[in-house]
């Protein structure tokens, strides 16, 4: 039995360092390809005003954004003010109740954001707040950026 | 000639490699550090819920409201008299911490409320610009009342009994930021 114990200890236990790189590369370019940024393509341009008494959102999986802004056109041109949620432009104001709505019941801390160009005008904008008030998404955020000091 | 190649052919050309995972953590860390996820920064608001139809709106007095338009230019009357972006701010806190001295301003900071109302065509820069002012005025309010319970700021009154202790933010209870956004007229 002693005999056996012996040669036990002296054989080397060491974990062969080797392929730790390959493994971290592994796991690097794993993470590389499976992370997906979701992409949004914003049809309207949003170029938001800045404000001095901002807040963060600490918590980004509560957040669902809106846009309004005018949309952009081919050759650099600008539309009508347009609506979009998520992907989609929203042609009707009066079905955003039923979109927030629908994201409420998955999210019932909700905050929706509101990234409005700063030339847009405020009819619009209180258009989409009366139905953000019927779908009952009560926190907003106006997305403003931080005033640059004078 | 044949024996040089035949030489060069035997020697085993190595790149270390035991460095390499030193180099793929420090790339790792790179990234890890330089990613920034931009962070959305705004102003918070709640809007107020759906009124029911037979519900009658809770009685506000005059007094306790301070109300801001904004017009199609973006020029500003605060009380129906002509005033100035730049002014709203100290007319805020003028209006909040008035304890019922002076008749055109609010009764408690409790009650004291502040409307800001717009045309359909006033621009959104413009209601952000009065809207940052109001709340300017109240974190100036929340920053001086931080002030004399020992704090450096708000900020940091919140940071150390709000979030340390789990407590309710007293200063905001006190001081309450009551903005209420203003339907436009239908004309």
């Amino acid at each position: 039995m002693s005999t056996h114990f012996k040669k036990k200890a002296k054989t080397k236990q060491e974990i062969p360092m080797a392929s730790l790189p390959d493994i971290i590369f592994m796991l690097l370019i794993f993470f590389m390809v499976t992370t997906v940024l979701r992409e949004q393509t914003v049809q309207v341009r949003t170029v938001l005003p800045q404000a001095e008494a901002i807040s963060k959102i600490e918590q980004k999986r509560l957040v669902s954004y809106i846009w309004i802004g005018p949309m952009k056109l081919e050759n650099n041109r600008l539309g009508e003010t347009a609506v979009q949620i998520d992907d989609a432009l929203i042609e009707d104001v009066g079905t955003i109740r039923t979109v927030m709505y629908r994201k409420l019941v998955e999210q019932p801390r909700l905050i929706v954001s509101l990234r409005v160009d700063e030339t847009s005008e405020m009819g619009k904008v209180l258009d989409v707040q009366q139905e953000l008030r019927e779908a009952n998404t009560l926190r907003i955020n106006y997305s403003t950026k931080r005033q640059l000091a004078n | 000639m044949g024996k040089l190649l035949q030489k060069r052919g035997r020697t085993e050309a190595e790149i270390p490699m035991s460095s390499m995972a030193d180099i793929a953590f420090l790339l790792l860390i790179f990234f890890l550090v330089t990613t920034t996820i931009d962070v959305d920064t705004g102003i918070g608001m709640v809007l107020p819920p759906k009124l029911e139809e037979d519900v009658e709106p809770p009685p506000i007095k005059e007094r306790n409201v301070l109300k801001i338009l904004v017009n199609e230019q973006g020029m500003v009357l605060v009380e129906d008299e002509p005033s100035s972006v730049q002014l709203i701010r100290n007319l805020v806190t003028t209006h909040v911490l008035n304890y019922g001295q002076d008749p055109r301003y609010s009764e408690s900071p409790g009650q004291a409320l502040v409307s800001i109302k717009t045309s359909r065509e006033t621009p959104y820069n413009a209601y952000v610009d009065v809207l940052d002012e109001v709340w300017m005025g109240y974190f100036e309010m929340w920053d001086s009342e931080a002030r004399s319970l020992g704090y450096e700021n708000y900020a940091q009154y919140v940071d150390v009994v709000v979030d340390g202790q789990d407590a309710p933010n007293a200063i905001r209870e006190k001081i309450k930021a009551q903005i209420s956004i203003a339907e436009p007229d239908q004309n």
